[in-house]
């Protein structure tokens, strides 16, 4: 590590100036507009007030309605399951989108790449905007699919369950190649040698996918749930373009008002800053337990695999595909080794 | 896995995954090209490019449909069986976008922040990168895992009081509003600092100093030259995340006029032209067509940027 020092500092040790100018602005910016708001949301949550800067200290009494309020456990409810579901298929899809992408011989890697990425880079808005008419009632692209293979017609946007899997959906087609990537770039750090020490054990694809992929990208998988999470909890735009005109309730009857919506909601349209920081602050809560949570969860998910095969509830199930596949990567080793 | 901090974990996978960095460039010899490309050995199946066929048609189903409904008059999406092809209606369904919102006005409010974001991001990132990586003082290692933690707190959680302030600074439907806190990220800082640490040579800035150059005169002439391909993606990344932000403009903002891009589709969507699909859509179309232009000219460095920040945070 160098040092940039005046040489007479050699002698008389002074603290160095210059460096924390450096990165002043960053933490003066960040402090103001980050640190300093986080914690002053607690400490409005123990007041009334309201816009016009007139507050009363009511203690715990925002906490008191929260906990009493209906709404509150509703929002709550729907954050996590369309947090479940969009976030537990989108990162199963995305490893398998990461391991077929990772195949040295693959052709076209770039434009495949760059073809997941695509929706990363829509706006939230412009996702909303298009899936919500594809998820029409009447006209709608994905209930005309629907009819086509013989189902009926779903109300989506007046439907709960149907919403929040519309709104996972959303969710799911804009962050699935996002982290399909990331997951690629640590694949792509796993030693080759892995991969040809399984296939002398006779191990197929599939495998090898849960044997050798998994286990080592284990951190990385940790990585993304945990940032998945954080993100997930903090869904805003898509029930709210969702629901249209009675987008700020999350739907006509809340049946997809998530916690950041009723933030809003609460704070910014019926003004209450005192309320909406009590939610802010049970949203913080919520979204730092259930990281813990995944921190757990998620280590023992990928270390599953690492176990020896007996173990394995889910595995056994695979049993047959797995021997098919090993059968018929043997076969096609034997055809190479002739060729 | 112990309850480390994500802070610590995350500081120290670094090292490793930095070392392992994905290195597409490089030319390996011919002969051994293909025992030399990255991940795994083996004959790609037709299973591959299904799976490949499929999630790229599934990526890019909704932005063609997107362009399908902008172009065509509000009636044909009501038609069963749907309308497919783009029509002719594009022009005079953005008109019409054009006189609900003033969206000229929309489309430049977000270039200015977007702009000013990235470029300022960029420069403050940079600054404090640089003192990260190579210079020396007191307190630098705790400061730089304070940087790392932060960046996973859910920010947006502050919103109450972010406004209080932003109206304190009489910055409400002020741009200022939105660009002043975009300037620095927790990420920014990290990604710049790990770009000068790889690609400045210690020797380098040494040299610098001999000759006398001051420490802001070795950031200035030697660092940033030589960081460049870092501070583009970083650029990038910045500015893309601007241009697509809406709740906290969508907070701040309440006159049309000062509306970005997205604020502005939201109003289309959400007032007079609810049944008006083809407007809707031109709108969108309009606020997507600047990224994806940046994204077909320069999607390579986003996705090697991806690939690289996956590494690094």
């Amino acid at each position: 590590m160098a040092t940039i020092a005046d040489p007479r500092q050699r002698t008389k040790r002074r603290i160095p100036i210059v460096p924390y100018l450096y990165i002043a602005p960053f933490f003066i910016v960040f402090g103001l507009f980050g640190l300093f708001p986080l914690a002053y949301t607690a400490f409005i949550s123990l007041f009334e007030w309201n816009p016009i800067g007139e507050k009363t200290f009511i203690g715990l009494d925002n906490y008191a309605f929260l906990v009493a309020d209906p709404r509150f456990w509703n929002a709550a409810g729907n954050t996590l399951s369309i947090w479940f579901l969009s976030t537990v298929p989108q990162l199963a899809f995305a490893l398998v989108l990461a391991a077929v992408l990772n195949q040295a011989l693959l052709r076209f890697k770039t434009g495949f790449r760059m073809a997941v990425l695509v929706p990363n880079i829509t706006s939230v808005l412009a996702v909303g905007i298009v899936f919500t008419q594809l998820f029409g009632r009447d006209y709608g692209m994905v209930n005309t699919v629907i009819e086509f293979f013989g189902g009926d017609r779903i109300d989506w946007v007046r439907e709960t369950f149907a919403g929040q899997v519309a709104i996972s959906t959303m969710i799911m087609w804009r962050w699935t190649g996002y982290n399909a990537l990331i997951y690629l770039a640590a694949m792509q750090s796993i030693p080759r040698s892995l991969y040809e020490s399984a296939e002398i054990d006779g191990a197929g694809r599939i495998r090898q996918f849960f044997s050798v992929t998994i286990p080592q990208v284990r951190p990385t998988i940790i990585f993304t749930a945990i940032v998945s999470t954080i993100g997930g909890l903090q869904v805003f735009a898509e029930p709210l373009i969702f629901g249209g005109q009675g987008g700020v309730t999350g739907g006509q009857s809340r049946q997809y008002q998530t916690l950041a919506l009723f933030l809003y909601e609460q704070g910014f349209r019926n003004l209450d800053f005192g309320y909406g920081s009590a939610i802010a602050w049970a949203l913080f809560l919520i979204i730092v337990v259930l990281t813990v949570v995944n921190l757990g969860l998620s280590s023992r998910i990928a270390s599953e695999d690492a176990r020896p095969a007996p173990l394995r509830g889910i595995r056994s199930r695979r049993g047959p595909i797995e021997r098919r596949s090993t059968a018929e990567r043997r076969s096609t080793t034997r055809k190479e080794v002739a060729r | 896995m112990t309850t480390t901090s994500l802070a610590e974990t995350v500081s120290r996978d670094i090292p490793s995954a930095l070392a392992a960095a994905d290195g597409d460039g490089g030319r390996p010899h011919r002969a051994s090209r293909a025992r030399r490309r990255r991940g795994a050995p083996g004959r790609v199946g037709w299973f591959t490019y299904l799976v490949l066929g499929v999630t790229t048609v599934c990526s890019l189903f909704p932005l063609y449909w997107m362009f399908v409904v902008a172009s065509n008059d509000s009636s044909s999406v009501n038609r069963v069986p749907p309308v497919l092809v783009p029509g002719d209606q594009f022009f005079a369904n953005a008109a019409q976008v054009f006189e609900a919102v003033p969206f000229g006005l929309n489309l430049w409010n977000s270039f200015i922040v977007s702009a000013a974001i990235a470029i300022g991001q960029v420069l403050l990132s940079a600054l404090a990168g640089f003192a990260f990586a190579k210079l020396r003082f007191p307190g630098r290692n705790a400061l730089l895992v304070l940087v790392v933690g932060t960046m996973t707190v859910p920010l947006q959680l502050a919103v109450v009081p972010q406004f209080m302030i932003v109206t304190q600074l009489g910055w409400v439907n002020d741009l200022k509003a939105l660009i002043v806190p975009g300037l620095v990220t927790a990420f920014g800082v990290f990604w710049m600092r790990q770009a000068i640490d790889n690609s400045l040579p210690d020797e380098l800035v040494d040299a610098a100093r001999i000759d006398g150059a001051g420490s802001f005169r070795t950031f200035w002439s030697i660092a940033l030259p030589s960081i460049r391909p870092a501070a583009s993606v970083l650029g990038l990344f910045a500015f893309m995340a601007a241009w697509n932000d809406f709740f906290w403009p969508l907070i701040v903002l309440n006159t049309p006029g000062a509306f970005t891009v997205q604020v502005a589709l939201r109003q289309l969507q959400s007032q007079a032209y609810v049944t008006d699909y083809g407007v809707q859509m031109a709108g969108t179309v309009l606020a997507t067509i600047p990224l994806l232009l940046i994204f077909v000219l320069l999607g390579k460095q986003i996705v090697g940027g991806i690939m690289e920040g996956a590494l690094k945070s």
